[in-house]
């Protein structure tokens, strides 16, 4: 993409290629895995092939005594020792877990760590773990929710009596009793968000050693939030905080996946302390697949009432959300971050919300690109669906007559969210253009006519999501340990240059440059001169991390007012080198002048070296030039948008062809629309990855049956077509630049306009739904059960 | 990537790799292109105690026109196999099944003997051979000796190769003059094929004469539906004679249940991608 925008305007809203990407794309980065550090042992994991087991018996001692091994662990060396935790019990009665560094006398799913060995070379630790002799007594493994709730079912914490992890009713606003009572018509479905497994290009990593200072442990890990994981491990292992140190090198991809602690972390932190070396550990990507948490993995009985000319009145939401075997940092509370989004963009006067959160002998779930409003995104817009089809209106018609419009914003929805800003319409209109839905129609009718074996469908989704949790005092309210904000400082340094320092954390998305459009608009330098620091805790100690889509919409308005205040004070330089009061300087673009004797003037890289020098600084104003802020904003912020898809179903095969994909998102003020871009691409490729490729599988012993990459299927450019992009913009009102997220908007927004569309392609022939993926025998299935008179 | 340890012996010829392989004894592994061998080793599925490597023997790595067949080197990598102009000109069916072989970079380093010996039910070449009813040259101890399709592909990953044997070549007879294509059906682009179907087709006079029929993971290795090319064999090349005799693919086999497609759907789609294969083929 080429700058061709007005000369005068400024770096916000410019296509500028990402800074960081010619680094990126020629190898000359600094993952963790190339960390080699002198003296380095090497960590390979010995992981239960059994779901769900006593260890009756484990002997170490061959694996000791082979080539190269230094030592190996069991449970028995860290009694007690939690490898990950939870902040956030989301309800009082929630039952938690203890999720063990090393298993002491029971594993709990397929990948849970039996041993550890430690060694000089990381060949000789992975073959030494052939050498290490377990004895397992099997017990019955619990895989599927609805039997772990049932009475007398096998518990997967035998101390803890029940399978129930806790369950969460919502009081939203009105009755939805009184609404059905009330309502025409009353549609119900189940749909099931199956469990994803998040693949990242870098696989997890860690090196852990004694660096610096003494007592000193750095950790360098591929983690989004090495900031939340300083606390976490410091709280953890017993290393004071003050001696940890997190470093996030560059990270290849987490889509929510490298946002936790795990076990491995707090592992290599204690050996490095306990061993006095560098330990190290990169995973495979077979135990990326099985132990990376796992994402979504919901059953979803959603309800919709609403009068026969189509008014929804309220909708029913409840859930059962698998666990997996232990909770991790947010596991609990992934589904949850939905909750407020099932009413999506439309208005209605009630909404019942439970959601029960299950153990099974399962790899721990947790955070996954959108958590919990993908979810809640495919549950509302696939439900409209449907309620069109049984009121026999059309689905974009049933929308427009439901969704909030422009001018009622902002809107306090059911949940009680205050929408600040949008356009649906604008959006809409802009999508159906871009569509082509008048000709896809008529297509459609003639293949139906012909009862051609290819029949076409038109998916819709007018999504919004929720990003940028925040501000503090509701995520506490929500029982979240932590808070919302974030922090960033920008110095300018004696030469002229920019320090930006961000606490937040990318691991892909392009943050050194549009943080550098950002601060480059407010202090008037230009975007190569400033350096965007991030991803350790000790050149940038404040920060909450990269997740949610909160980076810009959170850490943006922290580099604004950290600018400002940053130009204030040189501001207030400059009125004094310049002999004018400060009310009578103007600054613009990096220039200091006097009000009316524009030749009169002085720039920021000036002021900085001035600062620097102190020799001629106004009274009570301190050497250097800087600019800092923590910043907790007001509100979450509110993007939205119009997808749509045109599907090709094959009815004899089964297979679904994705022919069209138009998205329309409206994230606000865009900092740089082709960073945008490529955020609405990945996203919906991931999206569309659930809709109709990735799915993991358990059999009824609890063996994760697609644990590779030839089992379970991530779609390529290959497999997707070219999609076709635009943006609405309707700046948000209680951002300061406007902004709103983008991260998740695509992953969100496409999964149920893909499955609408395959829905709607085969609907005539009596199937209602679809499972996820809509691979070709879960359509074929759906096609044989209406064959045989039943929707599936 | 964390394999077992092992030996290496770069092998310059083929007798040169065969005397490696009897020296190593049972445990030894033969590398080519290495597709499918790296993974089991990396994945530890598999631990050969020596890897005799032939990705460089000349003599394997060429595509000879034999007058009324091709000899097809056992290195000629599967990018060759889609691309060269002789297999393009007198073995389409292979060419064109090459070309739907995984992605462009693993079709750059495997090869077409090592898709064969490999043997993998879901390996779309191996089913290819067998429509084309191909001969294996197999070098050994005891010299080189030539094997059918029908008896090269034993079961599961297992051929007619031996130990100590080292696939040399593969003679694909020339299909001039015979329709051909490959039915590929599978999830992503670079996946496994679900199911898979060769066709070779002759038509005269609107009506097809002979015709063979190979099918890809209907079993433990490729498997002729028989019974539709004798179905086939005088009927009119229409689509629905062809859809007729194309209900009978499934027979006789034994396809596996897997995440992908139980036996059941397997079965159904084998019927469905026949009809489709052999009308392609057939040109109707």
């Amino acid at each position: 993409m080429t700058d061709t925008l007005n000369e005068t305007m400024g770096a916000i809203g410019r296509p500028l290629r990402r800074k960081e990407d010619a680094r990126l794309v020629t190898g000359n980065t600094n993952w963790t895995d190339n960390i080699q550090l002198p003296g380095t042992l090497h960590m390979a994991f010995l992981r239960s092939s059994i779901a769900h087991a006593k260890i009756t018996r484990i002997d170490t001692s061959a694996a000791k005594a082979a080539e190269g091994v230094v030592h190996v662990y069991t449970g028995a060396d860290f009694p007690g020792q939690p490898g990950s935790t939870c902040v956030w019990p989301v309800t009082d009665d929630i039952v938690m877990s203890h999720y063990p560094v090393i298993c002491e006398d029971e594993v709990k799913y397929v990948g849970d760590v039996v041993a550890v060995v430690i060694a000089t070379e990381k060949y000789l630790a992975t073959d030494a773990l052939d050498l290490i002799d377990v004895d397992y007594e099997v017990l019955p493994a619990i895989v599927d929710m609805e039997a772990a709730l049932a009475e007398g079912s096998p518990l997967v914490h035998s101390d803890k009596g029940t399978n129930r992890c806790y369950t969460a009713p919502v009081p939203f606003g009105g009755n939805y009793a009184e609404v059905k009572a009330k309502a025409d018509v009353v549609v119900t479905r189940r749909f099931i968000n199956q469990r994803l497994i998040p693949t990242t290009m870098e696989p997890r990593a860690v090196v852990a050693a004694p660096m610096g200072m003494a007592d000193e442990i750095t950790l360098w890990s591929a983690t989004q939030v090495p900031h939340v994981l300083r606390v976490l491990l410091a709280m953890l292992t017993g290393v004071p905080e003050n001696n940890l140190r997190v470093v996030a090198p560059d990270v290849g991809g987490g889509f929510g996946g490298k946002l936790q602690i795990y076990r491995e972390e707090v592992l290599a932190v204690i050996l490095a302390r306990k061993l006095g070396r560098p330990i190290k550990w990169t995973e495979t990507r077979s135990e990326s697949i099985l132990t990376m948490h796992h994402g979504r993995d919901q059953i979803q009985d959603i309800e919709i009432a609403a009068t026969s000319d189509g008014q929804i009145l309220g909708m029913s939401v409840n859930l059962l959300a698998d666990m997996g075997a232990y909770l991790q940092i947010i596991t609990p509370g992934t589904p949850l971050l939905g909750m407020f989004m099932y009413s999506g963009i439309y208005k209605m006067e009630a909404l019942d919300f439970t959601c029960t959160g299950v153990y099974t002998n399962k790899t721990p779930t947790d955070a996954y690109r959108g958590a919990g409003r993908p979810e809640a995104t495919f549950a509302v817009e696939r439900i409209v669906d449907e309620l069109a089809a049984e009121l026999g209106m059309d689905p974009m018609e049933l929308r427009m007559k439901n969704w909030i419009k422009h001018e009622e914003f902002p809107y306090t929805t059911v949940e009680g969210l205050t929408y600040d800003t949008g356009n649906y319409e604008a959006a809409t209109a802009r999508a159906l253009e871009l569509f082509g839905m008048d000709e896809l129609r008529a297509e459609q009718a003639v293949r139906r006519a012909t009862g051609d074996t290819v029949q076409l469908g038109i998916g819709i989704s007018t999504f919004t999501e929720m990003c940028g949790l925040a501000p503090s005092r509701t995520l506490g309210a929500l029982k979240y340990v932590a808070g919302g904000w974030e922090h960033c400082t920008i110095r300018a340094l004696p030469t002229g240059k920019i320090e930006l320092v961000t606490g937040t954390s990318p691991h892909g998305q392009g943050h050194a440059t549009a943080w550098s459009q950002i601060a480059s608009d407010i202090i008037g330098v230009p975007v190569e001169d400033i350096e965007v620091i991030y991803g350790d805790t000790g050149r940038s100690p404040y920060g909450m991390d990269t997740y949610g889509s909160r980076s810009l919409a959170v850490g943006g308005q922290a580099i604004k007012v950290a600018g400002e205040r940053l130009v204030e004070k040189a501001r207030i330089i400059a009125a004094h080198q310049l002999e004018v009061s400060p009310d009578d300087i103007e600054f613009n673009a990096g220039t200091y002048s006097v009000k009316g004797d524009p030749e009169k003037a002085t720039t920021i890289q000036a002021i900085a070296f001035a600062a620097f020098q102190a020799h001629n600084l106004p009274d009570g104003v301190e050497p250097t030039l800087s600019g800092e802020a923590t910043v907790d904003p007001m509100d979450f912020s509110y993007p939205h948008g119009t997808h749509l898809a045109a599907m090709e179903v094959d009815t004899e095969t089964g297979k679904v062809k994705l022919r069209k994909y138009v998205a329309v998102d409206d994230c606000g003020v865009q900092i740089n629309p082709m960073i945008v871009e490529g955020q609405v691409h990945g996203g919906l490729a991931q999206g569309i990855a659930q809709a109709m490729y990735e799915g993991a599988e358990y059999d009824s012993n609890g063996n994760l049956l697609t644990a590779s990459m030839g089992d379970y299927l991530i779609p390529s450019s290959a497999d997707l077509p070219s999609f076709i992009t635009d943006r609405t913009v309707t700046p948000s009102s209680t951002h300061p630049l406007g902004t709103k997220g983008i991260g998740e908007a695509g992953a969100i927004a496409s999964t149920p306009a893909i499955v609408n569309g395959v829905v709607d392609a085969i609907r005539h022939l009596g199937v209602n739904n679809v499972l996820m993926p809509t691979s070709p025998q879960n359509v074929y299935r759906a096609l044989q059960a209406a064959n045989k008179g039943g929707a599936a | 990537m964390i394999p077992s340890a092992f030996d290496y012996v770069k092998a310059t010829t083929v007798d040169e790799a065969v005397a490696a392989l009897v020296a190593a004894g049972e445990d030894a592994k033969v590398l080519g292109g290495g597709q499918s061998l790296l993974p089991v080793l990396r994945l530890r599925l598999n631990a050969p105690s020596t890897i005799v490597d032939i990705s460089t023997v000349a003599e394997i790595c060429t595509i000879t026109d034999e007058g009324s067949s091709l000899l097809i080197g056992a290195g000629v990598t599967t990018d060759e196999v889609a691309n060269n102009p002789l297999v393009k000109a007198h073995a389409p069916l292979l060419s064109m099944t090459a070309d739907t072989v995984a992605d462009r970079a693993i079709r750059h380093r495997g090869t077409f003997g090592g898709s064969c010996a490999h043997a993998d039910p879901a390996g779309d070449l191996p089913t290819a051979a067998a429509a084309l009813d191909c001969e294996f040259i197999i070098a050994g101890p005891g010299g080189r000796r030539t094997v059918s399709a029908a008896d090269f592909f034993v079961d599961f990953f297992t051929t007619a190769v031996g130990a100590d044997e080292v696939l040399v070549a593969v003679r694909v007879p020339k299909s001039d003059g015979w329709g051909a294509h490959y039915e590929k059906f599978n999830r992503t682009a670079q996946a496994w094929a679900i199911v898979g179907v060769a066709a070779l087709v002759k038509v005269d006079g609107g009506v097809i004469t002979d015709a063979r029929v190979a099918l890809t993971n209907m079993g433990p290795k490729p498997v002729r539906a028989t019974s539709v090319e004798a179905a086939l064999k005088g009927q009119p090349a229409t689509a629905d004679a062809i859809k007729a005799a194309a209900a009978s693919a499934a027979d006789g086999t034994k396809p596996t249940s897997d995440v992908h497609a139980d036996a059941e759907f397997r079965s159904h789609l084998a019927r469905v991608l026949t009809g489709r294969a052999v009308a392609t083929a057939a040109g109707v």
